[in-house]
């Protein structure tokens, strides 16, 4: 059976030239950056120089580039980093954000923080008239995302950062734009932001791979002590297989990011129509045209995400869902909550994220089985939405 | 099965997730479903529904009893959840009508732990889909008694209901606590209590810490 793989928000598979990149720095340039003999001295070379290539892309300077070892550790430096160097005051991050800057603004309220929650419409986008109104004098630190992860609903991240430094120059304003890597401007004078969280492992890089642009001048502390590598705000020897695989997967996304968008955006709206005329009762969730090029996330009334998903993965399919019954915590998606949907409608939804290797037959099998599915699972449940 | 005995896939708290052969067999080939259009015209003798799409968990009951023996003949039911739900209210049809079906008084003995034997056991966090099967049998069973204008023998139950919405009871809380769930959240886990109706959760805290005190002091 083949496999399709429709959960590349989840993670993505490495690009082959990403592989080969890496091939290089695991058993022959193996050097520690830090040591002064050749072999050292060439892999801090190739690092410093992937540096540059970042620096490029996102459009500033190598010495604004952190690399770190995940897009979780990027959004707790970025956080917990910035808290430690400003005296206590208030924090604001979107109801939508996920869960490793929730929590660690959770954390930082232990410490004294007051933690604000910037609501999102239906459609997921921040709520710019509320988001204005929590912003006092005492806000120091803003966190939003570029794109959410669940509905892929994108943030207009250039227009929050004005409204945010109008109100105060001083407030640092954070993105974290792990989802966007492939698709979207990654240009950081553009976008404004002082803070920008990446993971390779959503861009065809690896797993384990991360970064953090850090806006020169920004008031920000170490989470991890020891050797003083990069810039002193990340200790420990450089992942160095690691780091040119990321370098090499964002040049490669970023480099085909029209091209796939395009390409993207037509399969994505096929699945779409195509389900939504095969089934009834089938809602978007997410903003329609706001939203990723390779997000689908659908619910599908009167039944449960984890059984279609079951379903699904017998015929080779692999999906998300937001029902509770598939997290360990037994709870809903916290942002399908935020856009306003019910309970009975969360437990019913489903993710798919397409990628470079969906093709449209792909997307063809999903809209073929899934009217199947939706029936043999309806026939059985004793809830009838649009009746009750 | 042989293959995750090898690996040891319990997290910090000895949970897993595999669900069993057993499981994904009732889940993939549910029995005594429905024919289509069946339902219509089912003439059950008693009906019984616990759980609610908001909760994640819903599930009705048709029972058809004979009055002279009374052993279940029939029993058909539906299911709004995740795989486990099914399978569990797929496998109480069975073992309730099976052999020629149990009689009432055997049926009313039914204890989730028996569905859960039958399934092979399912991930901790999920044995409370196994607890509503067996509540939503005890409620179709009650709508005989009613139907039949047996009113003394409906049972009310001994155990007074806590959560309103999932029909939780005290006597729930007790089983979840002597299956060793010591917190409100191990509590939650195995029964779902407060999800429905979370103005229930002090009282329950009580109740936890009454049975604790109990069975473990």
């Amino acid at each position: 059976m083949k496999e399709i793989y429709l959960d590349h928000a989840a993670t993505t598979y490495l690009l082959p030239a990403v592989k080969k990149e890496m091939d290089k720095y695991w058993s022959k340039s193996y050097g520690n950056p830090s040591a002064l003999y050749s072999q050292g001295i060439k892999v801090a070379r190739d690092l410093a120089q992937a540096r540059g290539r970042v620096a490029k892309i996102l459009n500033c300077s190598s010495q604004e580039i952190v690399f770190v070892g995940s897009g979780t550790e990027s959004d707790n430096l970025a956080l917990q980093g910035v808290a430690k160097a400003l005296p206590v005051g208030e924090i604001i991050v979107s109801a939508i954000e996920h869960h490793a800057v929730l929590d660690t603004a959770k954390y930082l309220e232990t410490l004294g923080w007051q933690v604000k929650i910037a609501p999102v419409d239906k459609d997921g986008l921040i709520d710019v008239k509320k988001f204005s109104d929590l912003m006092t004098n005492q806000t120091a630190l803003v966190s939003i995302m570029y794109a959410n992860n669940e509905i892929g609903t994108i943030e207009p991240i250039n227009d929050l950062v004005k409204i945010a430094k109008q109100k105060n120059p001083q407030i640092i304003f954070h993105t974290d734009a792990c989802q966007v890597g492939p698709y979207l401007d990654l240009d950081v004078q553009r976008l404004g932001v002082d803070l920008l969280t990446l993971n390779g492992s959503k861009l065809y890089g690896p797993k384990g791979t991360g970064l953090l642009f850090i806006k020169k001048g920004t008031p920000i502390k170490p989470v991890i002590y020891g050797g003083g590598q990069e810039f002193g705000l990340r200790s420990g020897t450089e992942n160095v297989p690691g780091i040119m695989g990321l370098v090499k997967a964002l040049e490669l996304s970023q480099g085909k990011k029209e091209a796939e968008c395009a390409r993207l955006t037509m399969l994505r709206d096929k699945l779409i129509t195509g389900l939504q005329i095969a089934i009834k009762r089938v809602n978007l969730n997410g903003h329609r045209t706001k939203r990723l090029p390779n997000n689908i996330n659908l619910t599908f009334e009167d039944i449960e995400g984890e059984a279609i998903l079951l379903h699904l993965n017998e015929r080779g399919i692999m999906a998300s869902t937001g029902s509770a019954c598939a997290s360990h915590s037994l709870d809903v998606s916290h942002v399908l909550q935020a856009i306003g949907l019910p309970h009975e409608l969360i437990h019913g939804s489903i993710r798919f994220t397409l990628g470079r290797r969906t093709s449209s037959r792909d997307i063809g099998k999903v809209i073929k089985v899934m009217p199947e599915i939706v029936a043999k699972l309806r026939a059985m449940s004793p809830v009838h939405i649009d009746r009750d | 099965m042989s293959k995750d005995k090898e690996v040891d896939l319990r997290d910090r708290q000895g949970r897993n997730w595999i669900y069993s052969d057993t499981v994904k067999e009732h889940f993939f080939h549910p029995r005594n479903l429905f024919a289509p259009g069946e339902e219509e015209n089912y003439q059950a003798d008693g009906v019984g529904y616990v759980g609610s799409p908001a909760c994640g968990d819903m599930m009705k009951l048709w029972i058809k009893i004979d009055p002279q023996t009374e052993k279940i003949i029939d029993c058909k039911w539906q299911t709004f959840g995740c795989a486990s739900a099914i399978a569990s209210t797929s496998m109480l049809s069975v073992m309730v009508t099976e052999n020629n079906g149990l009689t009432i008084t055997q049926a009313l003995e039914l204890r989730a732990q028996d569905i859960l034997e039958r399934l092979g056991g399912l991930p901790n966090i999920k044995v409370h889909c196994s607890v509503l099967g067996d509540k939503a049998l005890r409620a179709a069973i009650n709508d005989y008694f009613k139907n039949t204008k047996q009113h003394g023998r409906i049972i009310i139950e001994g155990a007074k209901i806590v959560d309103k919405v999932l029909k939780v009871t005290d006597k729930d809380i007790e089983e979840a606590v002597l299956d060793g769930a010591d917190t409100l959240e191990k509590v939650q886990a195995k029964t779902k209590v407060g999800t429905g109706d979370p103005s229930c959760l002090p009282e329950v805290e009580q109740l936890i810490k009454f049975y604790r005190d109990k069975y473990y002091n």
